[in-house]
């Protein structure tokens, strides 16, 4: 067999091999994204809230993509304490005001980041929440203060629709 | 080659047998038939169509006729009438939608959202027989495949109102139409010239808005038909393309036998 | 199992293989020596593994979303069909996957009728075939009582009514099998559960069947034992693999058409009418691939003996190696032989037809015929053709027979698609 001939024939083939990878990759692709978030998913964006009724110092939860959410009427103590904290401390540096737009208002995934727990109110440390799973202690702006969490709680996209509701998503 | 053609005969008279069971055990009437624009291997919808089909069926059909698998965000998607964003969600909002319950333990209405299914005429099946003299007018989300002729016999019905052949007795509420299984049905005739108004200017004929609705419940059966239809000729292209490489690889590995024998 | 003792080459690949021997099985399938005369008949049992995957695949994929509920089925599977990402694909894979299989199968099973793959020493395999054929209409049934449309609940009514034939217990059986008086929720969940347990039982009867097998190794078109490894086989990679593929390919063109172009014509419009308890469909139309047996179903106008009858259509297939008793396998030399087996393809042809028509005036007249006669070539053509054919000479070896310029023509053919 001269040498031409055998090139021809390893270029077909490669060529031959090459074509059915593509092929094989195609069709597994349909068969991972069916497990991805459906249409009917992904268009349940937003949650309104009705929040009128809620005190100073109270909190109310809302679900959210499956989620809960917290929304925190904050008192001014609060609202201090969680201002008058150092950059230095925190462990995922992060300013208030970048947090709760208008401070009298936290609104937060209810989510702790270590490994996805439901924090509870007015419990820790810092007055904030404590995540009873491993310990974390979060402040009054949801921030991580001590414990395994790596993060801050997850501020979600809002806005107030009037000065008694709120849109999350 | 040849004789590979010669073995694949059989196969095929098979298949077609295997298809044309199906086919015969279907109605034998012959329907009305029109340019369909989504048949063939690139068919698509006609987006003016459907968009016209949309509103004869909310001004028309949609009094009786449920629809609820699909929601209002169908209606901006690709494939689809593709409405923008914003008329859909304005469409959405102009339905009144039960939600709840609320912190009081009570339902409530609001305007629908892009999320809603399309908001149903009667609360169930037996409120909508109720309303209709014991007929329950079929939701039409899948309404064209579940009808032997398809689109052909929901075209042909909505245009098949004639009067009753001579010694025909029909009860009170019932109807002649000559596609229909059996000739009788509950429904009346729904359609009549410019029963609606076309924004586009198109003129709302019998037979245009028995067209233009049957595309629309035909892109509600199938919401995927262009994507499915775009899918299949590329990977027919590439099936044909590998069966080529496949059958040159396949006749240089024989090759080697044949040389030793 | 292996004809040659196989020793890894490196040391870890040893050591491995003498714990499992992995190797030497890998070793045993690329190296099987196959007749090299097989023809494309001979790919489909390599079509048939694909589809077993297919469905597999798809069908687990379905599973993560469709829900097993009367109230919740249907909905569950527009869901699929609207929402779910690639969800329509993976459905019209599925249900035309069924029938795609079907059809694989019955080339399977009649080019074994035709070459005489089904007799000795082939018996085992044969009936590990039938049995899985016995499981894929099982599961075929119970697939598409799923969606839970018209056609699903009207079928399962009547399919499970057949139970009610039996005397004394018949009634009982049919309420255990219903979990209640009539189909409903309690049916579809177990169907649900059972229509995902049988394709990993067949799965498990694929291995035995290959295993089987390979003990005497493939049948060929000429019908003869052959010696092997020799002149006569090749090894199974990579000849008979990229000739499988070549065929499979093809194979996937066809699927490929329904599937994008035609996702809807093998099924019944009433399946995608909801499920109605009070109202029964037109006609009552199982899926094609079952026609032939409705047909036998129906031709006997006893309950009973209808429902013996239909069961016995199937498994006479299992006494069919003991059935005929012709010596020579290959119908290439049984010329008699022959023209009875087209005979049996139009039968089963026409009974499928009838079965798709009303049971009524003429076409129960033509089932009523074409049941006797399949009932007749198994039990009387085949054993009388046996002792009295004339047959044909057969060839010493497959070598012989392509090279010794045998005047058989079909010889000759099979030499010619060798060429291919």
């Amino acid at each position: 067999m001269s040498e031409k001939k055998t090139n021809r024939r390893d270029f077909l083939f490669t060529a031959t091999y090459a074509v059915g990878a593509v092929g094989i990759g195609a069709a597994v692709w349909p068969m991972i994204d069916q497990m991805n978030p459906d249409a009917s998913v992904k268009a349940l964006a937003s949650t309104e809230v009705d929040v009128s009724s809620l005190n100073p110092g109270k909190t109310i939860t809302v679900l959210w993509r499956g989620k809960p959410v917290f929304i925190r009427r904050r008192t001014q103590e609060e609202i201090a304490e969680a201002k008058s904290v150092k950059m230095e401390e925190l462990k995922d540096p992060e300013k208030d005001e970048d947090r709760a737009k208008n401070p009298e208002w936290l609104v937060m995934l209810g989510v702790c980041t270590h490994l996805g727990c439901v924090p509870l109110n007015d419990k820790g440390d810092y007055n904030g929440w404590f995540c009873p799973c491993h310990g974390s202690h979060y402040d009054t702006s949801g921030r991580i203060r001590k414990g395994p969490a790596p993060t801050n709680m997850e501020v979600p996209k809002y806005e107030f629709l009037n000065s008694n509701t709120i849109k999350i998503g | 080659m040849k004789k590979f053609f010669q073995v694949k005969i059989p196969y095929l008279i098979i298949l077609i047998i295997g298809v044309t069971f199906n086919a015969i055990s279907a109605e034998k009437v012959e329907y009305l038939k029109t340019d369909w624009s989504f048949k063939g291997l690139f068919g698509k919808f006609d987006r003016g169509s459907l968009q016209r089909g949309y509103q004869v069926y909310t001004e028309v059909c949609s009094s009786c006729h449920s629809m609820k698998y699909v929601s209002y965000r169908n209606l901006a998607e690709k494939g689809g009438p593709e409405f923008t964003q914003e008329q859909a969600k304005a469409i959405a909002a102009s339905f009144e939608v039960t939600d709840g319950p609320n912190e009081d333990g009570e339902m409530f209405t609001r305007p629908g959202k892009l999320s809603d299914k399309f908001v149903m005429p009667y609360e169930n099946v037996k409120a909508a027989q109720a309303a209709n003299g014991g007929a329950y007018p079929p939701d039409m989300s899948v309404l064209v495949k579940a009808r032997g002729g398809g689109a052909n016999y929901i075209y042909s019905l909505l245009q098949g109102y004639e009067d009753p052949p001579a010694g025909m007795i029909l009860d009170d509420g019932v109807y002649y139409n000559k596609y229909m299984y059996g000739n009788k049905i509950k429904m009346a005739n729904q359609l009549s010239d410019g029963l609606v108004e076309y924004s586009d200017g198109t003129k709302a004929t019998v037979e245009q808005m028995s067209k233009d609705v049957t595309t629309f419940l035909m892109w509600t059966a199938e919401p995927h038909l262009e994507a499915r239809h775009q899918m299949g000729f590329k990977v027919i292209v590439y099936l044909i393309i590998l069966t080529v490489l496949v059958y040159f690889s396949m006749k240089r590995i024989w090759s080697r036998i044949e040389t030793e024998v | 199992m292996s004809d040659h003792e196989y020793t890894p080459k490196s040391k870890f690949g040893k050591w491995f293989n003498d714990r499992l021997p992995l190797l030497s099985l890998a070793s045993h399938l690329t190296d099987y020596p196959t007749p090299k005369n097989l023809n494309y008949w001979w790919t489909f049992g390599g079509i048939l593994t694909f589809c077993l995957i297919t469905q597999i695949v798809t069908g687990l994929t379905l599973a993560m979303h469709y829900i097993a509920h009367a109230d919740m089925a249907f909905e569950s599977v527009e869901h699929i069909m609207r929402d779910v990402n690639y969800g329509w694909l993976i459905r019209y894979i599925h249900s035309n996957g069924a029938s795609m299989f079907f059809l694989a199968v019955y080339i399977h099973i009649f080019r074994s009728l035709f070459y005489g793959s089904y007799k000795s020493p082939r018996e085992i395999i044969w009936i590990i075939g039938i049995i899985i054929y016995l499981l894929m209409m099982a599961a075929a049934f119970m697939g598409y009582v799923l969606p839970w449309g018209q056609m699903s609940f009207w079928g399962a009514t009547v399919i499970t009514n057949l139970f009610s034939a039996i005397p004394l217990v018949g009634e009982g059986i049919v309420t255990w099998l219903w979990g209640g008086y009539s189909v409903d929720n309690p049916t579809l969940t177990r169907f649900f559960t059972l229509h995902y347990l049988i394709p990993f039982l067949i799965l498990g009867l694929v291995v035995l069947h290959i295993w089987a097998l390979h003990v005497p190794g493939n049948n060929n078109p000429v019908g003869i034992d052959i010696k092997k490894p020799s002149k006569d086989t090749v090894p199974f990679h990579p000849y008979i693999v990229i000739k499988d593929g070549f065929a499979l390919l093809m194979f996937m063109i066809v699927f490929a058409f329904f599937i994008f172009y035609t996702p809807n014509i093998l099924g019944h419009a009433d399946n995608y009418i909801e499920a109605d308890p009070l109202v029964t469909p037109a006609h009552i139309v199982p899926e094609w691939y079952l026609l032939p047996f409705y047909a036998i179903l129906r031709s006997v106008p006893d309950k009973l003996l209808g429902v013996v009858a239909m069961l016995s259509a199937i498994l006479i297939l299992a006494a069919l190696p003991w059935l005929d008793t012709s010596k020579i396998r290959s119908a290439v030399f049984r010329p008699l032989y022959k023209q009875f087996y087209w005979i049996l393809v139009a039968d089963v042809l026409i009974l499928g037809y009838v079965g798709a028509m009303p049971a009524e005036g003429l076409y129960l007249l033509i089932a009523r015929i074409a049941t006797a006669y399949y009932f007749l070539h198994f039990l009387v053509v085949l054993p009388v053709l046996g002792l009295k054919e004339k047959t044909l000479p057969v060839p010493l070896s497959i070598t012989e027979s392509v090279l010794g310029g045998s005047t058989n023509l079909a010889v000759a053919k099979n030499k010619e698609s060798l060429n291919n």
